[in-house]
C-alpha cells in the first residue's frame, strides 16, 4: 500500500500537468535522458544496460538450441521474460510472475516479433529438428517509471549486439561465434500516460501513479506500427491516439540515433 | 500443415473466405441470466466462439490487505477450457490468459461505479468453451451483459469487437484462418458506446497510420452493432422478468432479489 506522501506527490503531478508542466520540468512530449551501455555480460550472447532518467534495466539475450513447433518446422522463435526484481522497488516481491511483469514481457515480445525484424526462418538449423530459440530476459533494477520503454530500448540494443554461437556436429562450441543476429528493422516502444486529459510521453513513476490510462505503441523506422497496448482503467479518444502515434514516430526516430 | 507458398486470396470479389463481406461480423447471440448461483451471468455465441461469463459481487475483498478503501476491485479472470482449442490446452493459466484478464478488467473498471463499493471485489469469470479467433472481445462483450444482469451500476455497457487486416484488406471480426494470414494484423477493440471512448485497445502486426484510421472506423461501426445486440438482449431479459412478475409472485425469485 502506498502512503500519503505518494498521494500528495501524485496530486502535485496532476496539478502541474494541467498547467502543461511536469514534475521534472520536461515538455509533455519529451523523453528523459537515455544512457545505453552495451555488452555488460560476457556470458550473454547480447546484453545492454539502459538508464532512462532514474529508471534502470538490464536485458540479456541467450541463444538456446531447441525443437521447432510442429506447425512451424522451419522456424525458430523468441521468448521474452521479465523479472521485476525486489531490488528495483519496495513493492516488487520474489515469487511467481505477476500480471504486471507478464504484460511487460508480452508487450516487449510483440514489438520485436510483430515488426518481423527477425526472420524466424533464419533461426532454423535443421528443419523439423533443431532451431535457435532466442531468450530475451528483462531485469528491472530501478523502477522510476516507464519500464516498458526502458526494456524495449535495452532489448533492441541487445539484439543488435547478439552473436550467434558456433555449432559443430549440432553442438554449441563455447566462446566461439559464427556471426551476428540479423535484424531487418528497429522496432521501439513509446509509452504514454493520460493524466487530467493530457497525454505525456515517458511517464516517471509518480506520473504513472497519477495516470488514468496508459498507451504503448511500437513503431519502426519504415513508418509502420507493430504493436499497441492500452492499460489502466481510463479511456482514450481517437484524437488522443493520433497524438500518441505522431509523437511515437518522432521520439523513436530520435532514440534510434542513440543505439 | 501444408504451407506451400500458395497465395490465398482473403477477399475475392468483395467476399471473404467464409462468404462474409469485409465489414460483416459473424453472427452474434447473447443470453443473459443463464446461471442461477451467480449474481449475474451471460452466454454468448459469436460464430464458432462460445463463452460463459459470470459475475459475483460486489462482495468483501479477501484477504483484507487487498481491499481498497476508495473503490471496488475488478477481478476479471479469462480462461480457455482445455478442449476449446485444436490441441488440448494446459489447464494452468497461460501468460496470454493472465495478460488478457488484466486488460479486460481495466476496460470494465472504467464503466463500473467502483467508487460506490469500497473494500469490495467484483469478480468476473469468463470461460471460453469453443474458440475461433476473437475470444477476448467475445468474453468482454459477454461480461458486460453479466454485470448488467447482476444489477451492478454502470456508466455504460462495454461493446467489443476484433478488427484487422488479412491479404492487404482491412476487415471486421477476423476468424482464425484470417488471423493466420502472413500479413495479418489483429486489433481487439472495446468502447463505451455512448461516448465512443476506447477502453480496450491492442494491436499486433504491421500497420500504417492510414490503415489504422480505416481499421478504427470499421471497428467502431462493429462495436455499435454489437451494442445494439447487447441492448436487445437486456431488453428481452427485462421484459420477460416483468411479465413473469405480473403473472404471479414467481417474478421476485430471481430478478427482484438481485436489485438491492
Amino acid at each position: 500500500m502506498d502512503n500519503v506522501t505518494w498521494d500528495l506527490k501524485a496530486d502535485k503531478a496532476v496539478k502541474l500537468i494541467k498547467e502543461g508542466k511536469r514534475v521534472d520540468d520536461r515538455a509533455l512530449d519529451q523523453y528523459r535522458a537515455i544512457e545505453i551501455k552495451k555488452n555488460i555480460s560476457e556470458n550473454a550472447e547480447g546484453s545492454a544496460l539502459v538508464k532512462l532518467g532514474g529508471t534502470e534495466v538490464v536485458v540479456g539475450v541467450k541463444m538456446v538450441l531447441g525443437e521447432p513447433y510442429p506447425d512451424m518446422p522451419n522456424e525458430g522463435t523468441i521468448s521474452v521474460g521479465a523479472e521485476l526484481l525486489p531490488l528495483a522497488s519496495p513493492v516488487f516481491e520474489f515469487g511467481p510472475p505477476r500480471p504486471e511483469s507478464i504484460e511487460l514481457a508480452r508487450v516487449v515480445d510483440r514489438a520485436v516479433r510483430e515488426s518481423k525484424a527477425l526472420d524466424f526462418k533464419d533461426l532454423c538449423i535443421e528443419e523439423g529438428e533443431k532451431v535457435w530459440i532466442v531468450f530475451i530476459d528483462l531485469y528491472a533494477l530501478n523502477d522510476d517509471g516507464n519500464l516498458f520503454d526502458a526494456c524495449s530500448i535495452a532489448t533492441l540494443s541487445s539484439l543488435l549486439e547478439t552473436r550467434i554461437p558456433k555449432l559443430e556436429d549440432g553442438e554449441i562450441i563455447k566462446d566461439e561465434y559464427s556471426g551476428k543476429l540479423k535484424l531487418s528493422r528497429k522496432p521501439l516502444l513509446c509509452t504514454f500516460s493520460k493524466i487530467a486529459g493530457k497525454i505525456v510521453v515517458d511517464p516517471v513513476l509518480i506520473e504513472e501513479k497519477a495516470h488514468d490510462a496508459r498507451f504503448s505503441l511500437a513503431t519502426t523506422e519504415d513508418n509502420y506500427m507493430c504493436a499497441f497496448q492500452k492499460g489502466g482503467s481510463g479511456s482514450l479518444t481517437e484524437s488522443e491516439i493520433d497524438q500518441c502515434i505522431d509523437t511515437a514516430f518522432k521520439c523513436a526516430k530520435q532514440i534510434r540515433k542513440q543505439l | 500443415m501444408a504451407k506451400k507458398e500458395e497465395k490465398i486470396e482473403y477477399v475475392k470479389n468483395g467476399k471473404r473466405l467464409d462468404g462474409r463481406k469485409v465489414d460483416e461480423s459473424r453472427s452474434l447471440k447473447i443470453e443473459a441470466g443463464i446461471l442461477n448461483r451467480a449474481d449475474g451471468s451471460a452466454y454468448l455465441e459469436w460464430g464458432q466462439n462460445k463463452v460463459i461469463a459470470a459475475v459475483y459481487g460486489p462482495r468483501e475483498a479477501l484477504p483484507k490487505h487487498i481491499q481498497n478503501p476508495y473503490k471496488a476491485l475488478v477481478n476479471y479472470q479469462y480462461r480457455m477450457a482445455t478442449f476449446s482449442v485444436p490441441d488440448r490446452k494446459n489447464p494452468r493459466p497461460a501468460r496470454r490468459e493472465i495478460e488478457i484478464s488484466k486488460v479486460c478488467g481495466e476496460a470494465l473498471e472504467k464503466v463500473i461505479f467502483v467508487e460506490k463499493f469500497p473494500n469490495t471485489t467484483i469478480d468476473i469469470f469468463v470461460e471460453i468453451l469453443d474458440s475461433n479467433a476473437g475470444t477476448r472481445v467475445a468474453g468482454l462483450t459477454a461480461a458486460s451483459i453479466a454485470l448488467a444482469d447482476a444489477g451492478i451500476p454502470m456508466r455504460d455497457l462495454v461493446a467489443a469487437i476484433g478488427v484487422g487486416k488479412a491479404g492487404g484488406e482491412i476487415i471486421l471480426d477476423l476468424n482464425k484462418e484470417e488471423e493466420d494470414a502472413p500479413d495479418a494484423v489483429d486489433i481487439p477493440l472495446a468502447i463505451m458506446p455512448r461516448t465512443e471512448e476506447i477502453v480496450l485497445l491492442q494491436m499486433d502486426g504491421l500497420l500504417t497510420k492510414e490503415e489504422w484510421k480505416k481499421a478504427l472506423k470499421l471497428g467502431l461501426k462493429g462495436c455499435r452493432q454489437v451494442y445494439e445486440i447487447q441492448r436487445a438482449t437486456l431488453r428481452k431479459q427485462y421484459e420477460a422478468a416483468e411479465k413473469e412478475a405480473k403473472v404471479g409472485e414467481k417474478g421476485e425469485r430471481e430478478k427482484g432479489e438481485k436489485v438491492k
